[in-house]
């Protein structure tokens, strides 16, 4: 395995938001897989993004369903495109619009360390 | 071709102490006895899930509980597209001559069975185990991102998603069988609380008790003559995340293949029955199906041209806003009214004329969609 395919994202702990892409067919794509769902070649390029992106949608959740979520109340929960290509589900400040240029950073929630965008600088 | 031959649907609400199979039990007596049929005239059986009661073999637990001996059965799952894509599944079984009297039943006790968040939690697992569910996402939260972006991009704003709660609500109040029945007004959709932002409680369906049958059949089996057209399905995603689109996300695609079967223009339909687990999901299915140009179906809201004079009735039992959600059986009642409308027997709430209808589900947030043409014959 190359050093490259062992980088780790957020779901794995690190702080980090990875992302793959296909040499053959040059999809770009967020949830890791071990083939390119665009064609189906059998080895994806793994990286890291840089966390810049923009708003694409927002919401507030204000009424949770388990203990764990409910503690953090209210919080938003947003879909961002990152520069690279792709759209990740984030956490971010409530008062980001649709269209906003943001910087990813990563908050506990829920006994994870979570992607969280805030307004980029 | 095949033919909805027997309706079966229970009120949907509390149903305090009574279990899936009851519900289901009690939706398709009904539907066999409105199709004059008996347990011995089923060959085929087709059920849905139950979250209060997740088993491997749903559709064979029923028939062995019911009392039928059906020579095809099993059960599917496509979440709330779940009761549309049984009743094309049974379409497609009748043509294909593997039956000829096919029962379709759902039925869950959705809300007394477990606690408020159990139902929530588990309906949130539609999400992405790793890449999503860990934010904490709820069903509201997915439709509050689609509900941000359609405003975004077409204008649509909180009062005119307000306006399908309000709709619905007033079909709701005509029918015996519906969880709420107490008019509502727009401004009191807009101070209810909100659950999700932009989406308030009343833009959201409830959590409901209850269940629905029909009967699809080779050939008519009593008087009621509806007929089967053409269905199709689009599946372009699963989690929000990755879908391509959050306005064209299916929906035209799944009824450009019912249309191509059924051989009808979709602007000559006279009832809609359209999936509407939120005021959002309404707005998007209503103006990607083409029934309501981008940004504009609260506008025909508004008209009157979807209540029961207007000019394309919908949902005129008070749909899963207002009449309830009980899972694979909550849009199995948009069939059963569209099925009571064609029929003429739709009580306080029958339309003119409902000779052509187009039904439409979506399962997921937006994932999975299906499209069926039903005409009146004679």
């Amino acid at each position: 395995m190359s050093e490259v395919a062992e980088l780790k994202g957020w779901t794995d702990g690190a702080d980090a938001i990875v992302y793959q892409s296909c040499d053959a067919c040059r999809y770009i794509w967020y949830f890791h897989r071990a083939f390119c769902p665009s064609c189906g070649d059998a080895s994806p390029q793994t990286h890291r993004a840089s966390g810049r992106g923009t708003v694409y949608a927002a919401t507030v959740v204000r009424r949770a369903a388990t203990p764990e979520t409910k503690a953090h109340v209210p919080y938003a929960i947003l879909l961002v495109d990152l520069a690279e290509g792709f759209r990740i589900m984030a956490h971010g400040n409530a008062d980001l619009n649709l269209g906003d240029s943001i910087a990813i950073e990563f908050r506990p929630f829920a006994g994870l360390r979570t992607p969280y965008a805030v307004r980029a600088v | 071709m095949s033919f909805i031959s027997g309706v079966g649907l229970t009120a949907f609400g509390r149903h305090e102490g009574r279990s899936t199979l009851d519900l289901m039990s009690e939706a398709a007596e009904a539907a066999l006895s409105d199709a004059g049929l008996k347990r011995r005239d089923i060959d085929g059986l087709l059920t849905g899930y139950s979250t209060t009661m997740p088993h491997l073999m749903l559709a064979t637990v029923f028939a062995e509980h019911f009392g039928i001996l059906p020579s095809y059965a099993h059960a599917i799952q496509v979440g709330g597209a779940t009761g549309l894509a049984m009743a094309m599944l049974a379409h497609e079984l009748v043509e294909a001559g593997v039956a000829k009297t096919i029962l379709v039943v759902a039925g869950e006790n959705r809300l007394t069975g477990q606690a408020r968040d159990s139902a929530m939690s588990t309906l949130a697992q539609v999400g992405h185990p790793d890449y999503e569910v860990p934010l904490g996402p709820t069903i509201p939260a997915y439709y509050g991102l689609l509900a941000s972006r359609y405003m975004h991009d077409y204008g649509l704003t909180k009062e005119d998603m307000a306006e399908f709660a309000v709709l619905m609500r007033q079909h709701a109040m005509l029918h015996p069988g519906a969880q709420f029945r107490d008019p509502i007004t727009v401004a009191e959709v807009l101070a209810s609380r909100e659950i999700s932002s932009p989406l308030k409680l009343l833009d959201c369906c409830p959590v409901s008790d209850g269940g629905a049958a029909f009967i699809i059949s080779r050939a008519p089996v009593s008087d009621h003559h509806v007929r089967v057209l053409g269905c199709g399905q689009a599946h372009l995603h699963q989690h929000v995340t990755a879908a391509r689109s959050l306005s064209d996300v299916g929906a035209a695609v799944a009824m450009e293949r019912a249309r191509k079967k059924a051989g009808v223009d979709p602007r000559a339909i006279k009832y809609a029955g359209i999936y509407d687990s939120f005021t959002i999901t309404l707005a998007i299915l209503i103006e990607e199906l083409g029934l309501a140009p981008r940004g504009g179906s609260a506008a025909r809201v508004r008209n009157g041209d979807f209540g029961i004079n207007g000019a394309l009735p919908l949902n005129t039992h008070g749909g899963l806003l207002s009449y309830g959600h009980c899972g694979c059986g909550g849009a199995m009642a948009h069939l059963v009214e569209t099925q009571l409308q064609m029929t003429g027997r739709a009580g306080v709430r029958q339309v003119r004329d409902a000779s052509l209808a187009l039904l439409h589900g979506d399962g997921g947030v937006m994932s999975s969609h299906i499209s069926m043409f039903l005409e009146r014959v004679r």
